[in-house]
């Protein structure tokens, strides 16, 4: 038998080649690097997976097999160059796309620095992937086409930076080598995309000309730009300052862990926040509001004295107080917020949208709590920043909404600090986390002119999950459960024909409940007078009542003027979209007048009651209610068939109901 | 009579699990008879590596501090995690992150190996001197019953590779066990599939990873929600290289497998890659073995875990291998090499 040999020179050359960025700093090696996380983003042509390969390549951290393996790849594709792109296009659907689909994670390090990227794609129907790259980055890389100039792509990637909280931005205007390396066409990128930066209150932005393709200030300084006197992009990597922010900040120790080996033993396992603690320090536990001292910092190292953000440690108190999981330690002079709600910017990550006064799961720190939201303030559109009225999130949607929880939780907002004020919403059914949120500092302007805070002033009520869900109660009835709310002037038929509607759909055999604005204003509401702001809490009360009786199954029609769009807008929200109907209930005002059943207009315009609507009070009618009823010319007979037909077509009255649902 | 049990599923354990080259099995302390007999062992671990904490928080220290965190969240969100032992470097670093993380209690999880039957003898040897040591609960499942049981099929040719089986074995275990978590060695730097992997991995009722519908993890919130019959895979070392590896081994002082380091032994080259003679390789038309001085960057399967040739003796010596190594050491392992995608698949189905 022959034996071809083993030609060990060949096997050694293929496995070690001693140019290792980590073996050129002199003989002497030292470890002691930090670490920078970064995220990139960009859309497929901008070329972000290039950018990321020449990192890795120009840094020599890729490795000979990785490189034949893509050399073998592009050769197969038909590139002419070494496609540096593949190196980090990971899943095999990607390949066949040609795009990147997920966060992918790449590390690379220097004799300064381990870097960990994010690098997420910057398709529009991958916004969630790309707040996930930014939760955690401390940089951000935006890519711009120096071809295209700033499109709507680079500016959303810099609002996502601003919101997810990222210190440091780099503008990497790249493709310098297809525009001649012209230093006007990267200069007025800059002014255009710094202008646009103030905006959105980016930190600290950079702008570096590169051509990733080219190798031009990605590691290696560019001869074709002497006009550029900047750090490279590695260079400023490098250098950039680091996870000083937290260290700076306030005590907040999240438990995550009992350790008890014994009975003279209970330890309290987590990662500190920010800031520092020492053994001797007084410390609060929320929400229980005991007071005790640490005792000791322990690891497994040994007792510290003193712990810094991101250390995981194990801390023992002086007393025996009752601490478990989720309660958070913080210094009684730097105290956090505790409440039962607050604003968040939410975005929405999940196929199904977000409900409205649906309890989700939230997570936040080592905390599980039930919480809903109770009102969408706004939503964000991502291309033109414009804020829009919105009734629900459907995945990739940014906004702002208000978010009540079940208990009181001690937060702080997540411009203070990015891990006590960031959370995720859980759908409770199918797990999927479906929301991540950024809490908002309270009291803000937007935040009073949006709303009227009620609930901050009860923030120890708990709030419980409904006994029997609406789902059941709707099975049971054999309907859905539905609001329909009648807005329009006095006097222009809401309440005759909301009061026919209700009968028939009695006869039906449906639940119904009509809420009628006199009514509630004898009652529930029988403190407020007709101000603005009195009229907005006399909605808010209503929108309440209403949502109580759309959650016992019933079809809820609400009869009030409701003149202000802002008021119905806010109503609307409380319900999941296609079960709230507006409905615009139409006459001319002279017809109003002329009908005044009550004989308000009479006393109106004689000036016996001011404020009225129609008269001295504006009425702000819907632009798109999803039904307009004119009263002028129609039997209020006929329009109560138009509703009944309607709720059927929404699927919520059963088509054949023309038996009762009672019998 | 040793502290540490180990819980063989059939008396024939030993006659499986590595006859290899270079070692031969040693008995373990206790051999349990039966498929579902845990013995929880009470033992204090020696003493870990006190080491000065530096002031300055370097690299190593934020992913110690973040794997810490990873598995003390899984020891609060799940009600059985087990981890995944192997023997090799990365699981070893993962038992010294886990005593660290608890300390100074016990870890809450048992150590399981799934073991192909093919394994070096060094590796065995030093699994039960470890388990031993620090008095911890190991659990064995082999590969080899899966085979006599018809729930797996040996791969034909030349040198089959039992590593496609071993999900079947885990899987099984998995659900025997009702585990509802295991933490895998795994990092993101080792393979393309990898790199997109969360720390909270999720897998359906049938152990299946789906990488298009993954769960976004944000910040440090980890969602470990799940259904009945679900499970997690959780990867506390995502975020470390291999470098990382080696520097936080010398750093900490952790005591390896001598596979790890340079000897002589005998191998043949096949496909670019040096495989280790042994029971259950066989050598091709043409091919012979030659002694050569090697050394072994991961360690599994003797079929497909190739060595390298290194001098390197000592830990400081690997390391400075390390840093200079121009090949991924998943190179080494003839496994991947298959297709591009190979790893990939194996994911897919519920691989480690």
């Amino acid at each position: 038998m022959t034996t071809p040999p083993v030609d060990q020179t060949s096997v050694m050359n293929r496995t070690l080649v001693m140019n290792n960025p980590l073996a050129d700093e002199g003989e002497e090696q030292s470890w002691e690097i930090d670490l920078l996380r970064l995220t990139t983003a960009g859309s497929v042509d901008d070329g972000k997976s290039t950018l990321i390969g020449r990192l890795l390549y120009d840094t020599k951290s890729i490795f000979e097999d990785q490189l034949e393996a893509i050399e073998r790849a592009s050769r197969q594709r038909g590139d002419e160059e070494v496609n540096l792109a593949l190196l980090t296009d990971g899943l095999r659907a990607e390949r066949e796309q040609n795009i990147t689909i997920d966060v992918a994670y790449r590390y690379f390090a220097t004799p300064k620095r381990k870097f960990i990227i994010a690098d997420t794609p910057g398709h529009i129907q991958y916004t969630r992937n790309m707040v996930t790259g930014a939760s955690t980055a401390g940089l951000a890389i935006v890519l711009v086409d120096a071809r295209k100039g700033v499109q709507t792509q680079s500016r959303r990637h810099g609002y996502i930076a601003s919101l997810l909280g990222i210190p440091h931005v780099v503008v990497a205007v790249n493709k310098m080598d297809l525009v001649d390396y012209d230093r006007n066409a990267f200069e007025s990128i800059m002014e255009e995309y710094r202008e646009f930066a103030g905006q959105v209150g980016i930190r600290e932005l950079t702008f570096i000309p590169i051509s990733a393709l080219r190798g031009d200030n990605v590691v290696d300084r560019s001869e074709n730009m002497p006009w550029y006197t900047g750090a490279t992009l590695l260079e400023h990597l490098e250098t950039v300052e680091v996870g000083a922010e937290e260290d700076h900040g306030e005590f907040r120790f999240p438990v995550q862990y009992v350790i008890r080996p014994h009975q003279d033993f209970r330890g309290l396992a987590g990662r500190l926040a920010s800031g520092t603690i020492q053994p001797g320090e007084p410390v609060l536990v929320l929400p229980g509001q005991v007071e005790t001292r640490v005792r000791s910092v322990e690891t497994a190292e040994g007792q510290l004295d003193e712990a810094t953000a991101g250390d995981s440690v194990v801390i023992t108190l002086e007393d025996e107080v009752d601490v478990s999981r989720g309660d958070l330690l913080v210094r009684p002079s730097q105290l956090p917020t505790v409440n039962a709600g607050f604003d968040a910017t939410l975005c929405w990550m999940d196929g199904h949208p977000l409900e409205t006064g649906v309890p989700y799961l939230m997570m936040h720190m080592t905390r599980q709590v039930q919480a809903y939201v109770s009102e969408i303030v706004y939503r964000t559109d991502i291309e033109t920043l414009e804020r829009t009225p919105a009734q629900t999130f459907s995945l990739n949607d940014i906004g702002r909404v208000r978010l009540v929880t079940a208990r009181p939780i001690p937060f702080d907002s997540y411009d203070e600090n990015r891990i006590t004020g960031s959370f995720i919403l859980i759908d409770p059914h199918s797990n999927a986390t479906v929301a991540a949120g950024m809490i908002l500092p309270s009291g803000s302007k937007e935040h009073e002119e949006s709303s009227s805070a009620p609930d901050a002033a009860s923030p120890n009520v708990v709030w419980e999950p409904w006994n029997i869900r609406r789902e059941e109660r709707e099975a049971a009835y054999g309907h859905q459960a539905a609001v329909l709310w009648f807005t329009g002037l006095s006097g222009s038929g809401k309440s005759t024909v909301a009061r026919l509607l209700e009968k028939r759909l009695f006869a039906l055999g449906c639940r119904t409940m009509l809420l009628d604005g006199d009514q509630l204003r004898h009652g529930l509401c029988g403190d407020l007078g007709f101000t603005e702001a009195d009229r907005s809490e006399n909605l808010r009360r209503a929108g309440e009542v209403a949502h109580l009786f759309f959650e016992s199954g019933a079809v809820v029609l609400g009869t009030f003027i409701s003149p202000y769009r802002a008021d119905r807008e806010r109503v609307r929200s409380l319900f999941p979209r296609g079960r709230f109907f507006e409905v615009h209930v139409n006459a001319d005002l002279e017809t109003c007048v002329a009908r005044d059943p009550k004989g308000l207009y009479a006393r109106a315009l004689s000036g016996a009651i001011r404020g009225f609507t129609g008269v001295d009070a504006p009425y702000e009618a819907p632009d798109a209610p999803e039904i307009r009823l004119e009263t002028d010319s129609s039997d209020p007979e006929v329009l109560v068939d138009l509703l009944v037909n309607r709720l059927r077509e929404e699927g919520l009255l059963p088509v054949a109901a023309e038996n009762n649902l009672h019998g | 009579m040793n502290s540490a049990r180990l819980v063989m599923p059939s008396g024939d354990a030993e006659l499986s699990s590595g006859q290899a080259a270079g070692g031969s099995h040693p008995a373990a302390s206790s051999v349990s008879v039966g498929d579902t007999m845990i013995t929880t062992a009470r033992a204090t671990g020696s003493p870990l590596i006190f080491r000065d904490r530096a002031r300055r928080r370097d690299h190593l220290d934020q992913l110690e501090d973040e794997a810490i965190f990873v598995m003390r969240e899984v020891a609060a969100q799940f009600e059985r995690p087990v981890l995944l032992f192997s023997g090799g470097k990365d699981s070893i670093v993962m038992v010294h992150l886990a005593r660290k993380a608890f300390w100074p209690g016990r870890f809450p999880f048992p150590l399981m190996h799934i073991d192909t039957g093919h394994n070096f003898g060094e590796a065995l040897e030093f699994r039960d001197r470890f388990v031993e040591s620090l008095g911890c609960e190991l659990i064995v499942r082999l590969v080899q019953d899966s085979i006599d049981r018809g729930r797996a099929r040996e791969e034909p040719g030349p040198n089959p590779s039992r590593n496609g089986l071993q999900t079947v074995t885990l899987l099984d275990a998995i659900r025997e066990l009702k585990f509802d978590a295991a933490f895998g060695g795994g990092r993101r730097d080792e393979e393309k599939a990898r790199a997109k992997e969360r720390f909270f991995s999720h897998r359906d009722a049938f152990g299946q990873w789906d990488p298009r519908n993954q769960r976004p993890e944000l910040w440090s919130l980890y969602n470990g929600r799940k259904n009945p019959g679900e499970q997690f895979r959780i990867f506390p070392l995502s975020n470390w290289t291999e470098l990382d590896i080696w520097q936080y081994i010398v750093r900490e002082g952790i005591e390896l497998p001598s596979l790890y380091f340079s000897h002589q032994r005998r191998v043949v080259e096949r496909d670019g890659v040096l495989l280790a003679e042994g029971p259950y390789n066989t050598l091709l038309p043409g091919e012979s073995y030659q002694e050569m001085t090697v050394r072994f960057r991961t360690v599994g399967d003797m079929t497909c875990t190739g060595a390298v040739l290194s001098g390197a003796a000592t830990i400081d010596q690997v390391l400075q291998e390390v840093a200079a190594a121009r090949v991924t050491e998943r190179g080494t392992r003839s496994d991947d090499r298959r297709s591009e995608a190979a790893m990939e698949d194996r994911k897919r189905l519920g691989y480690f």
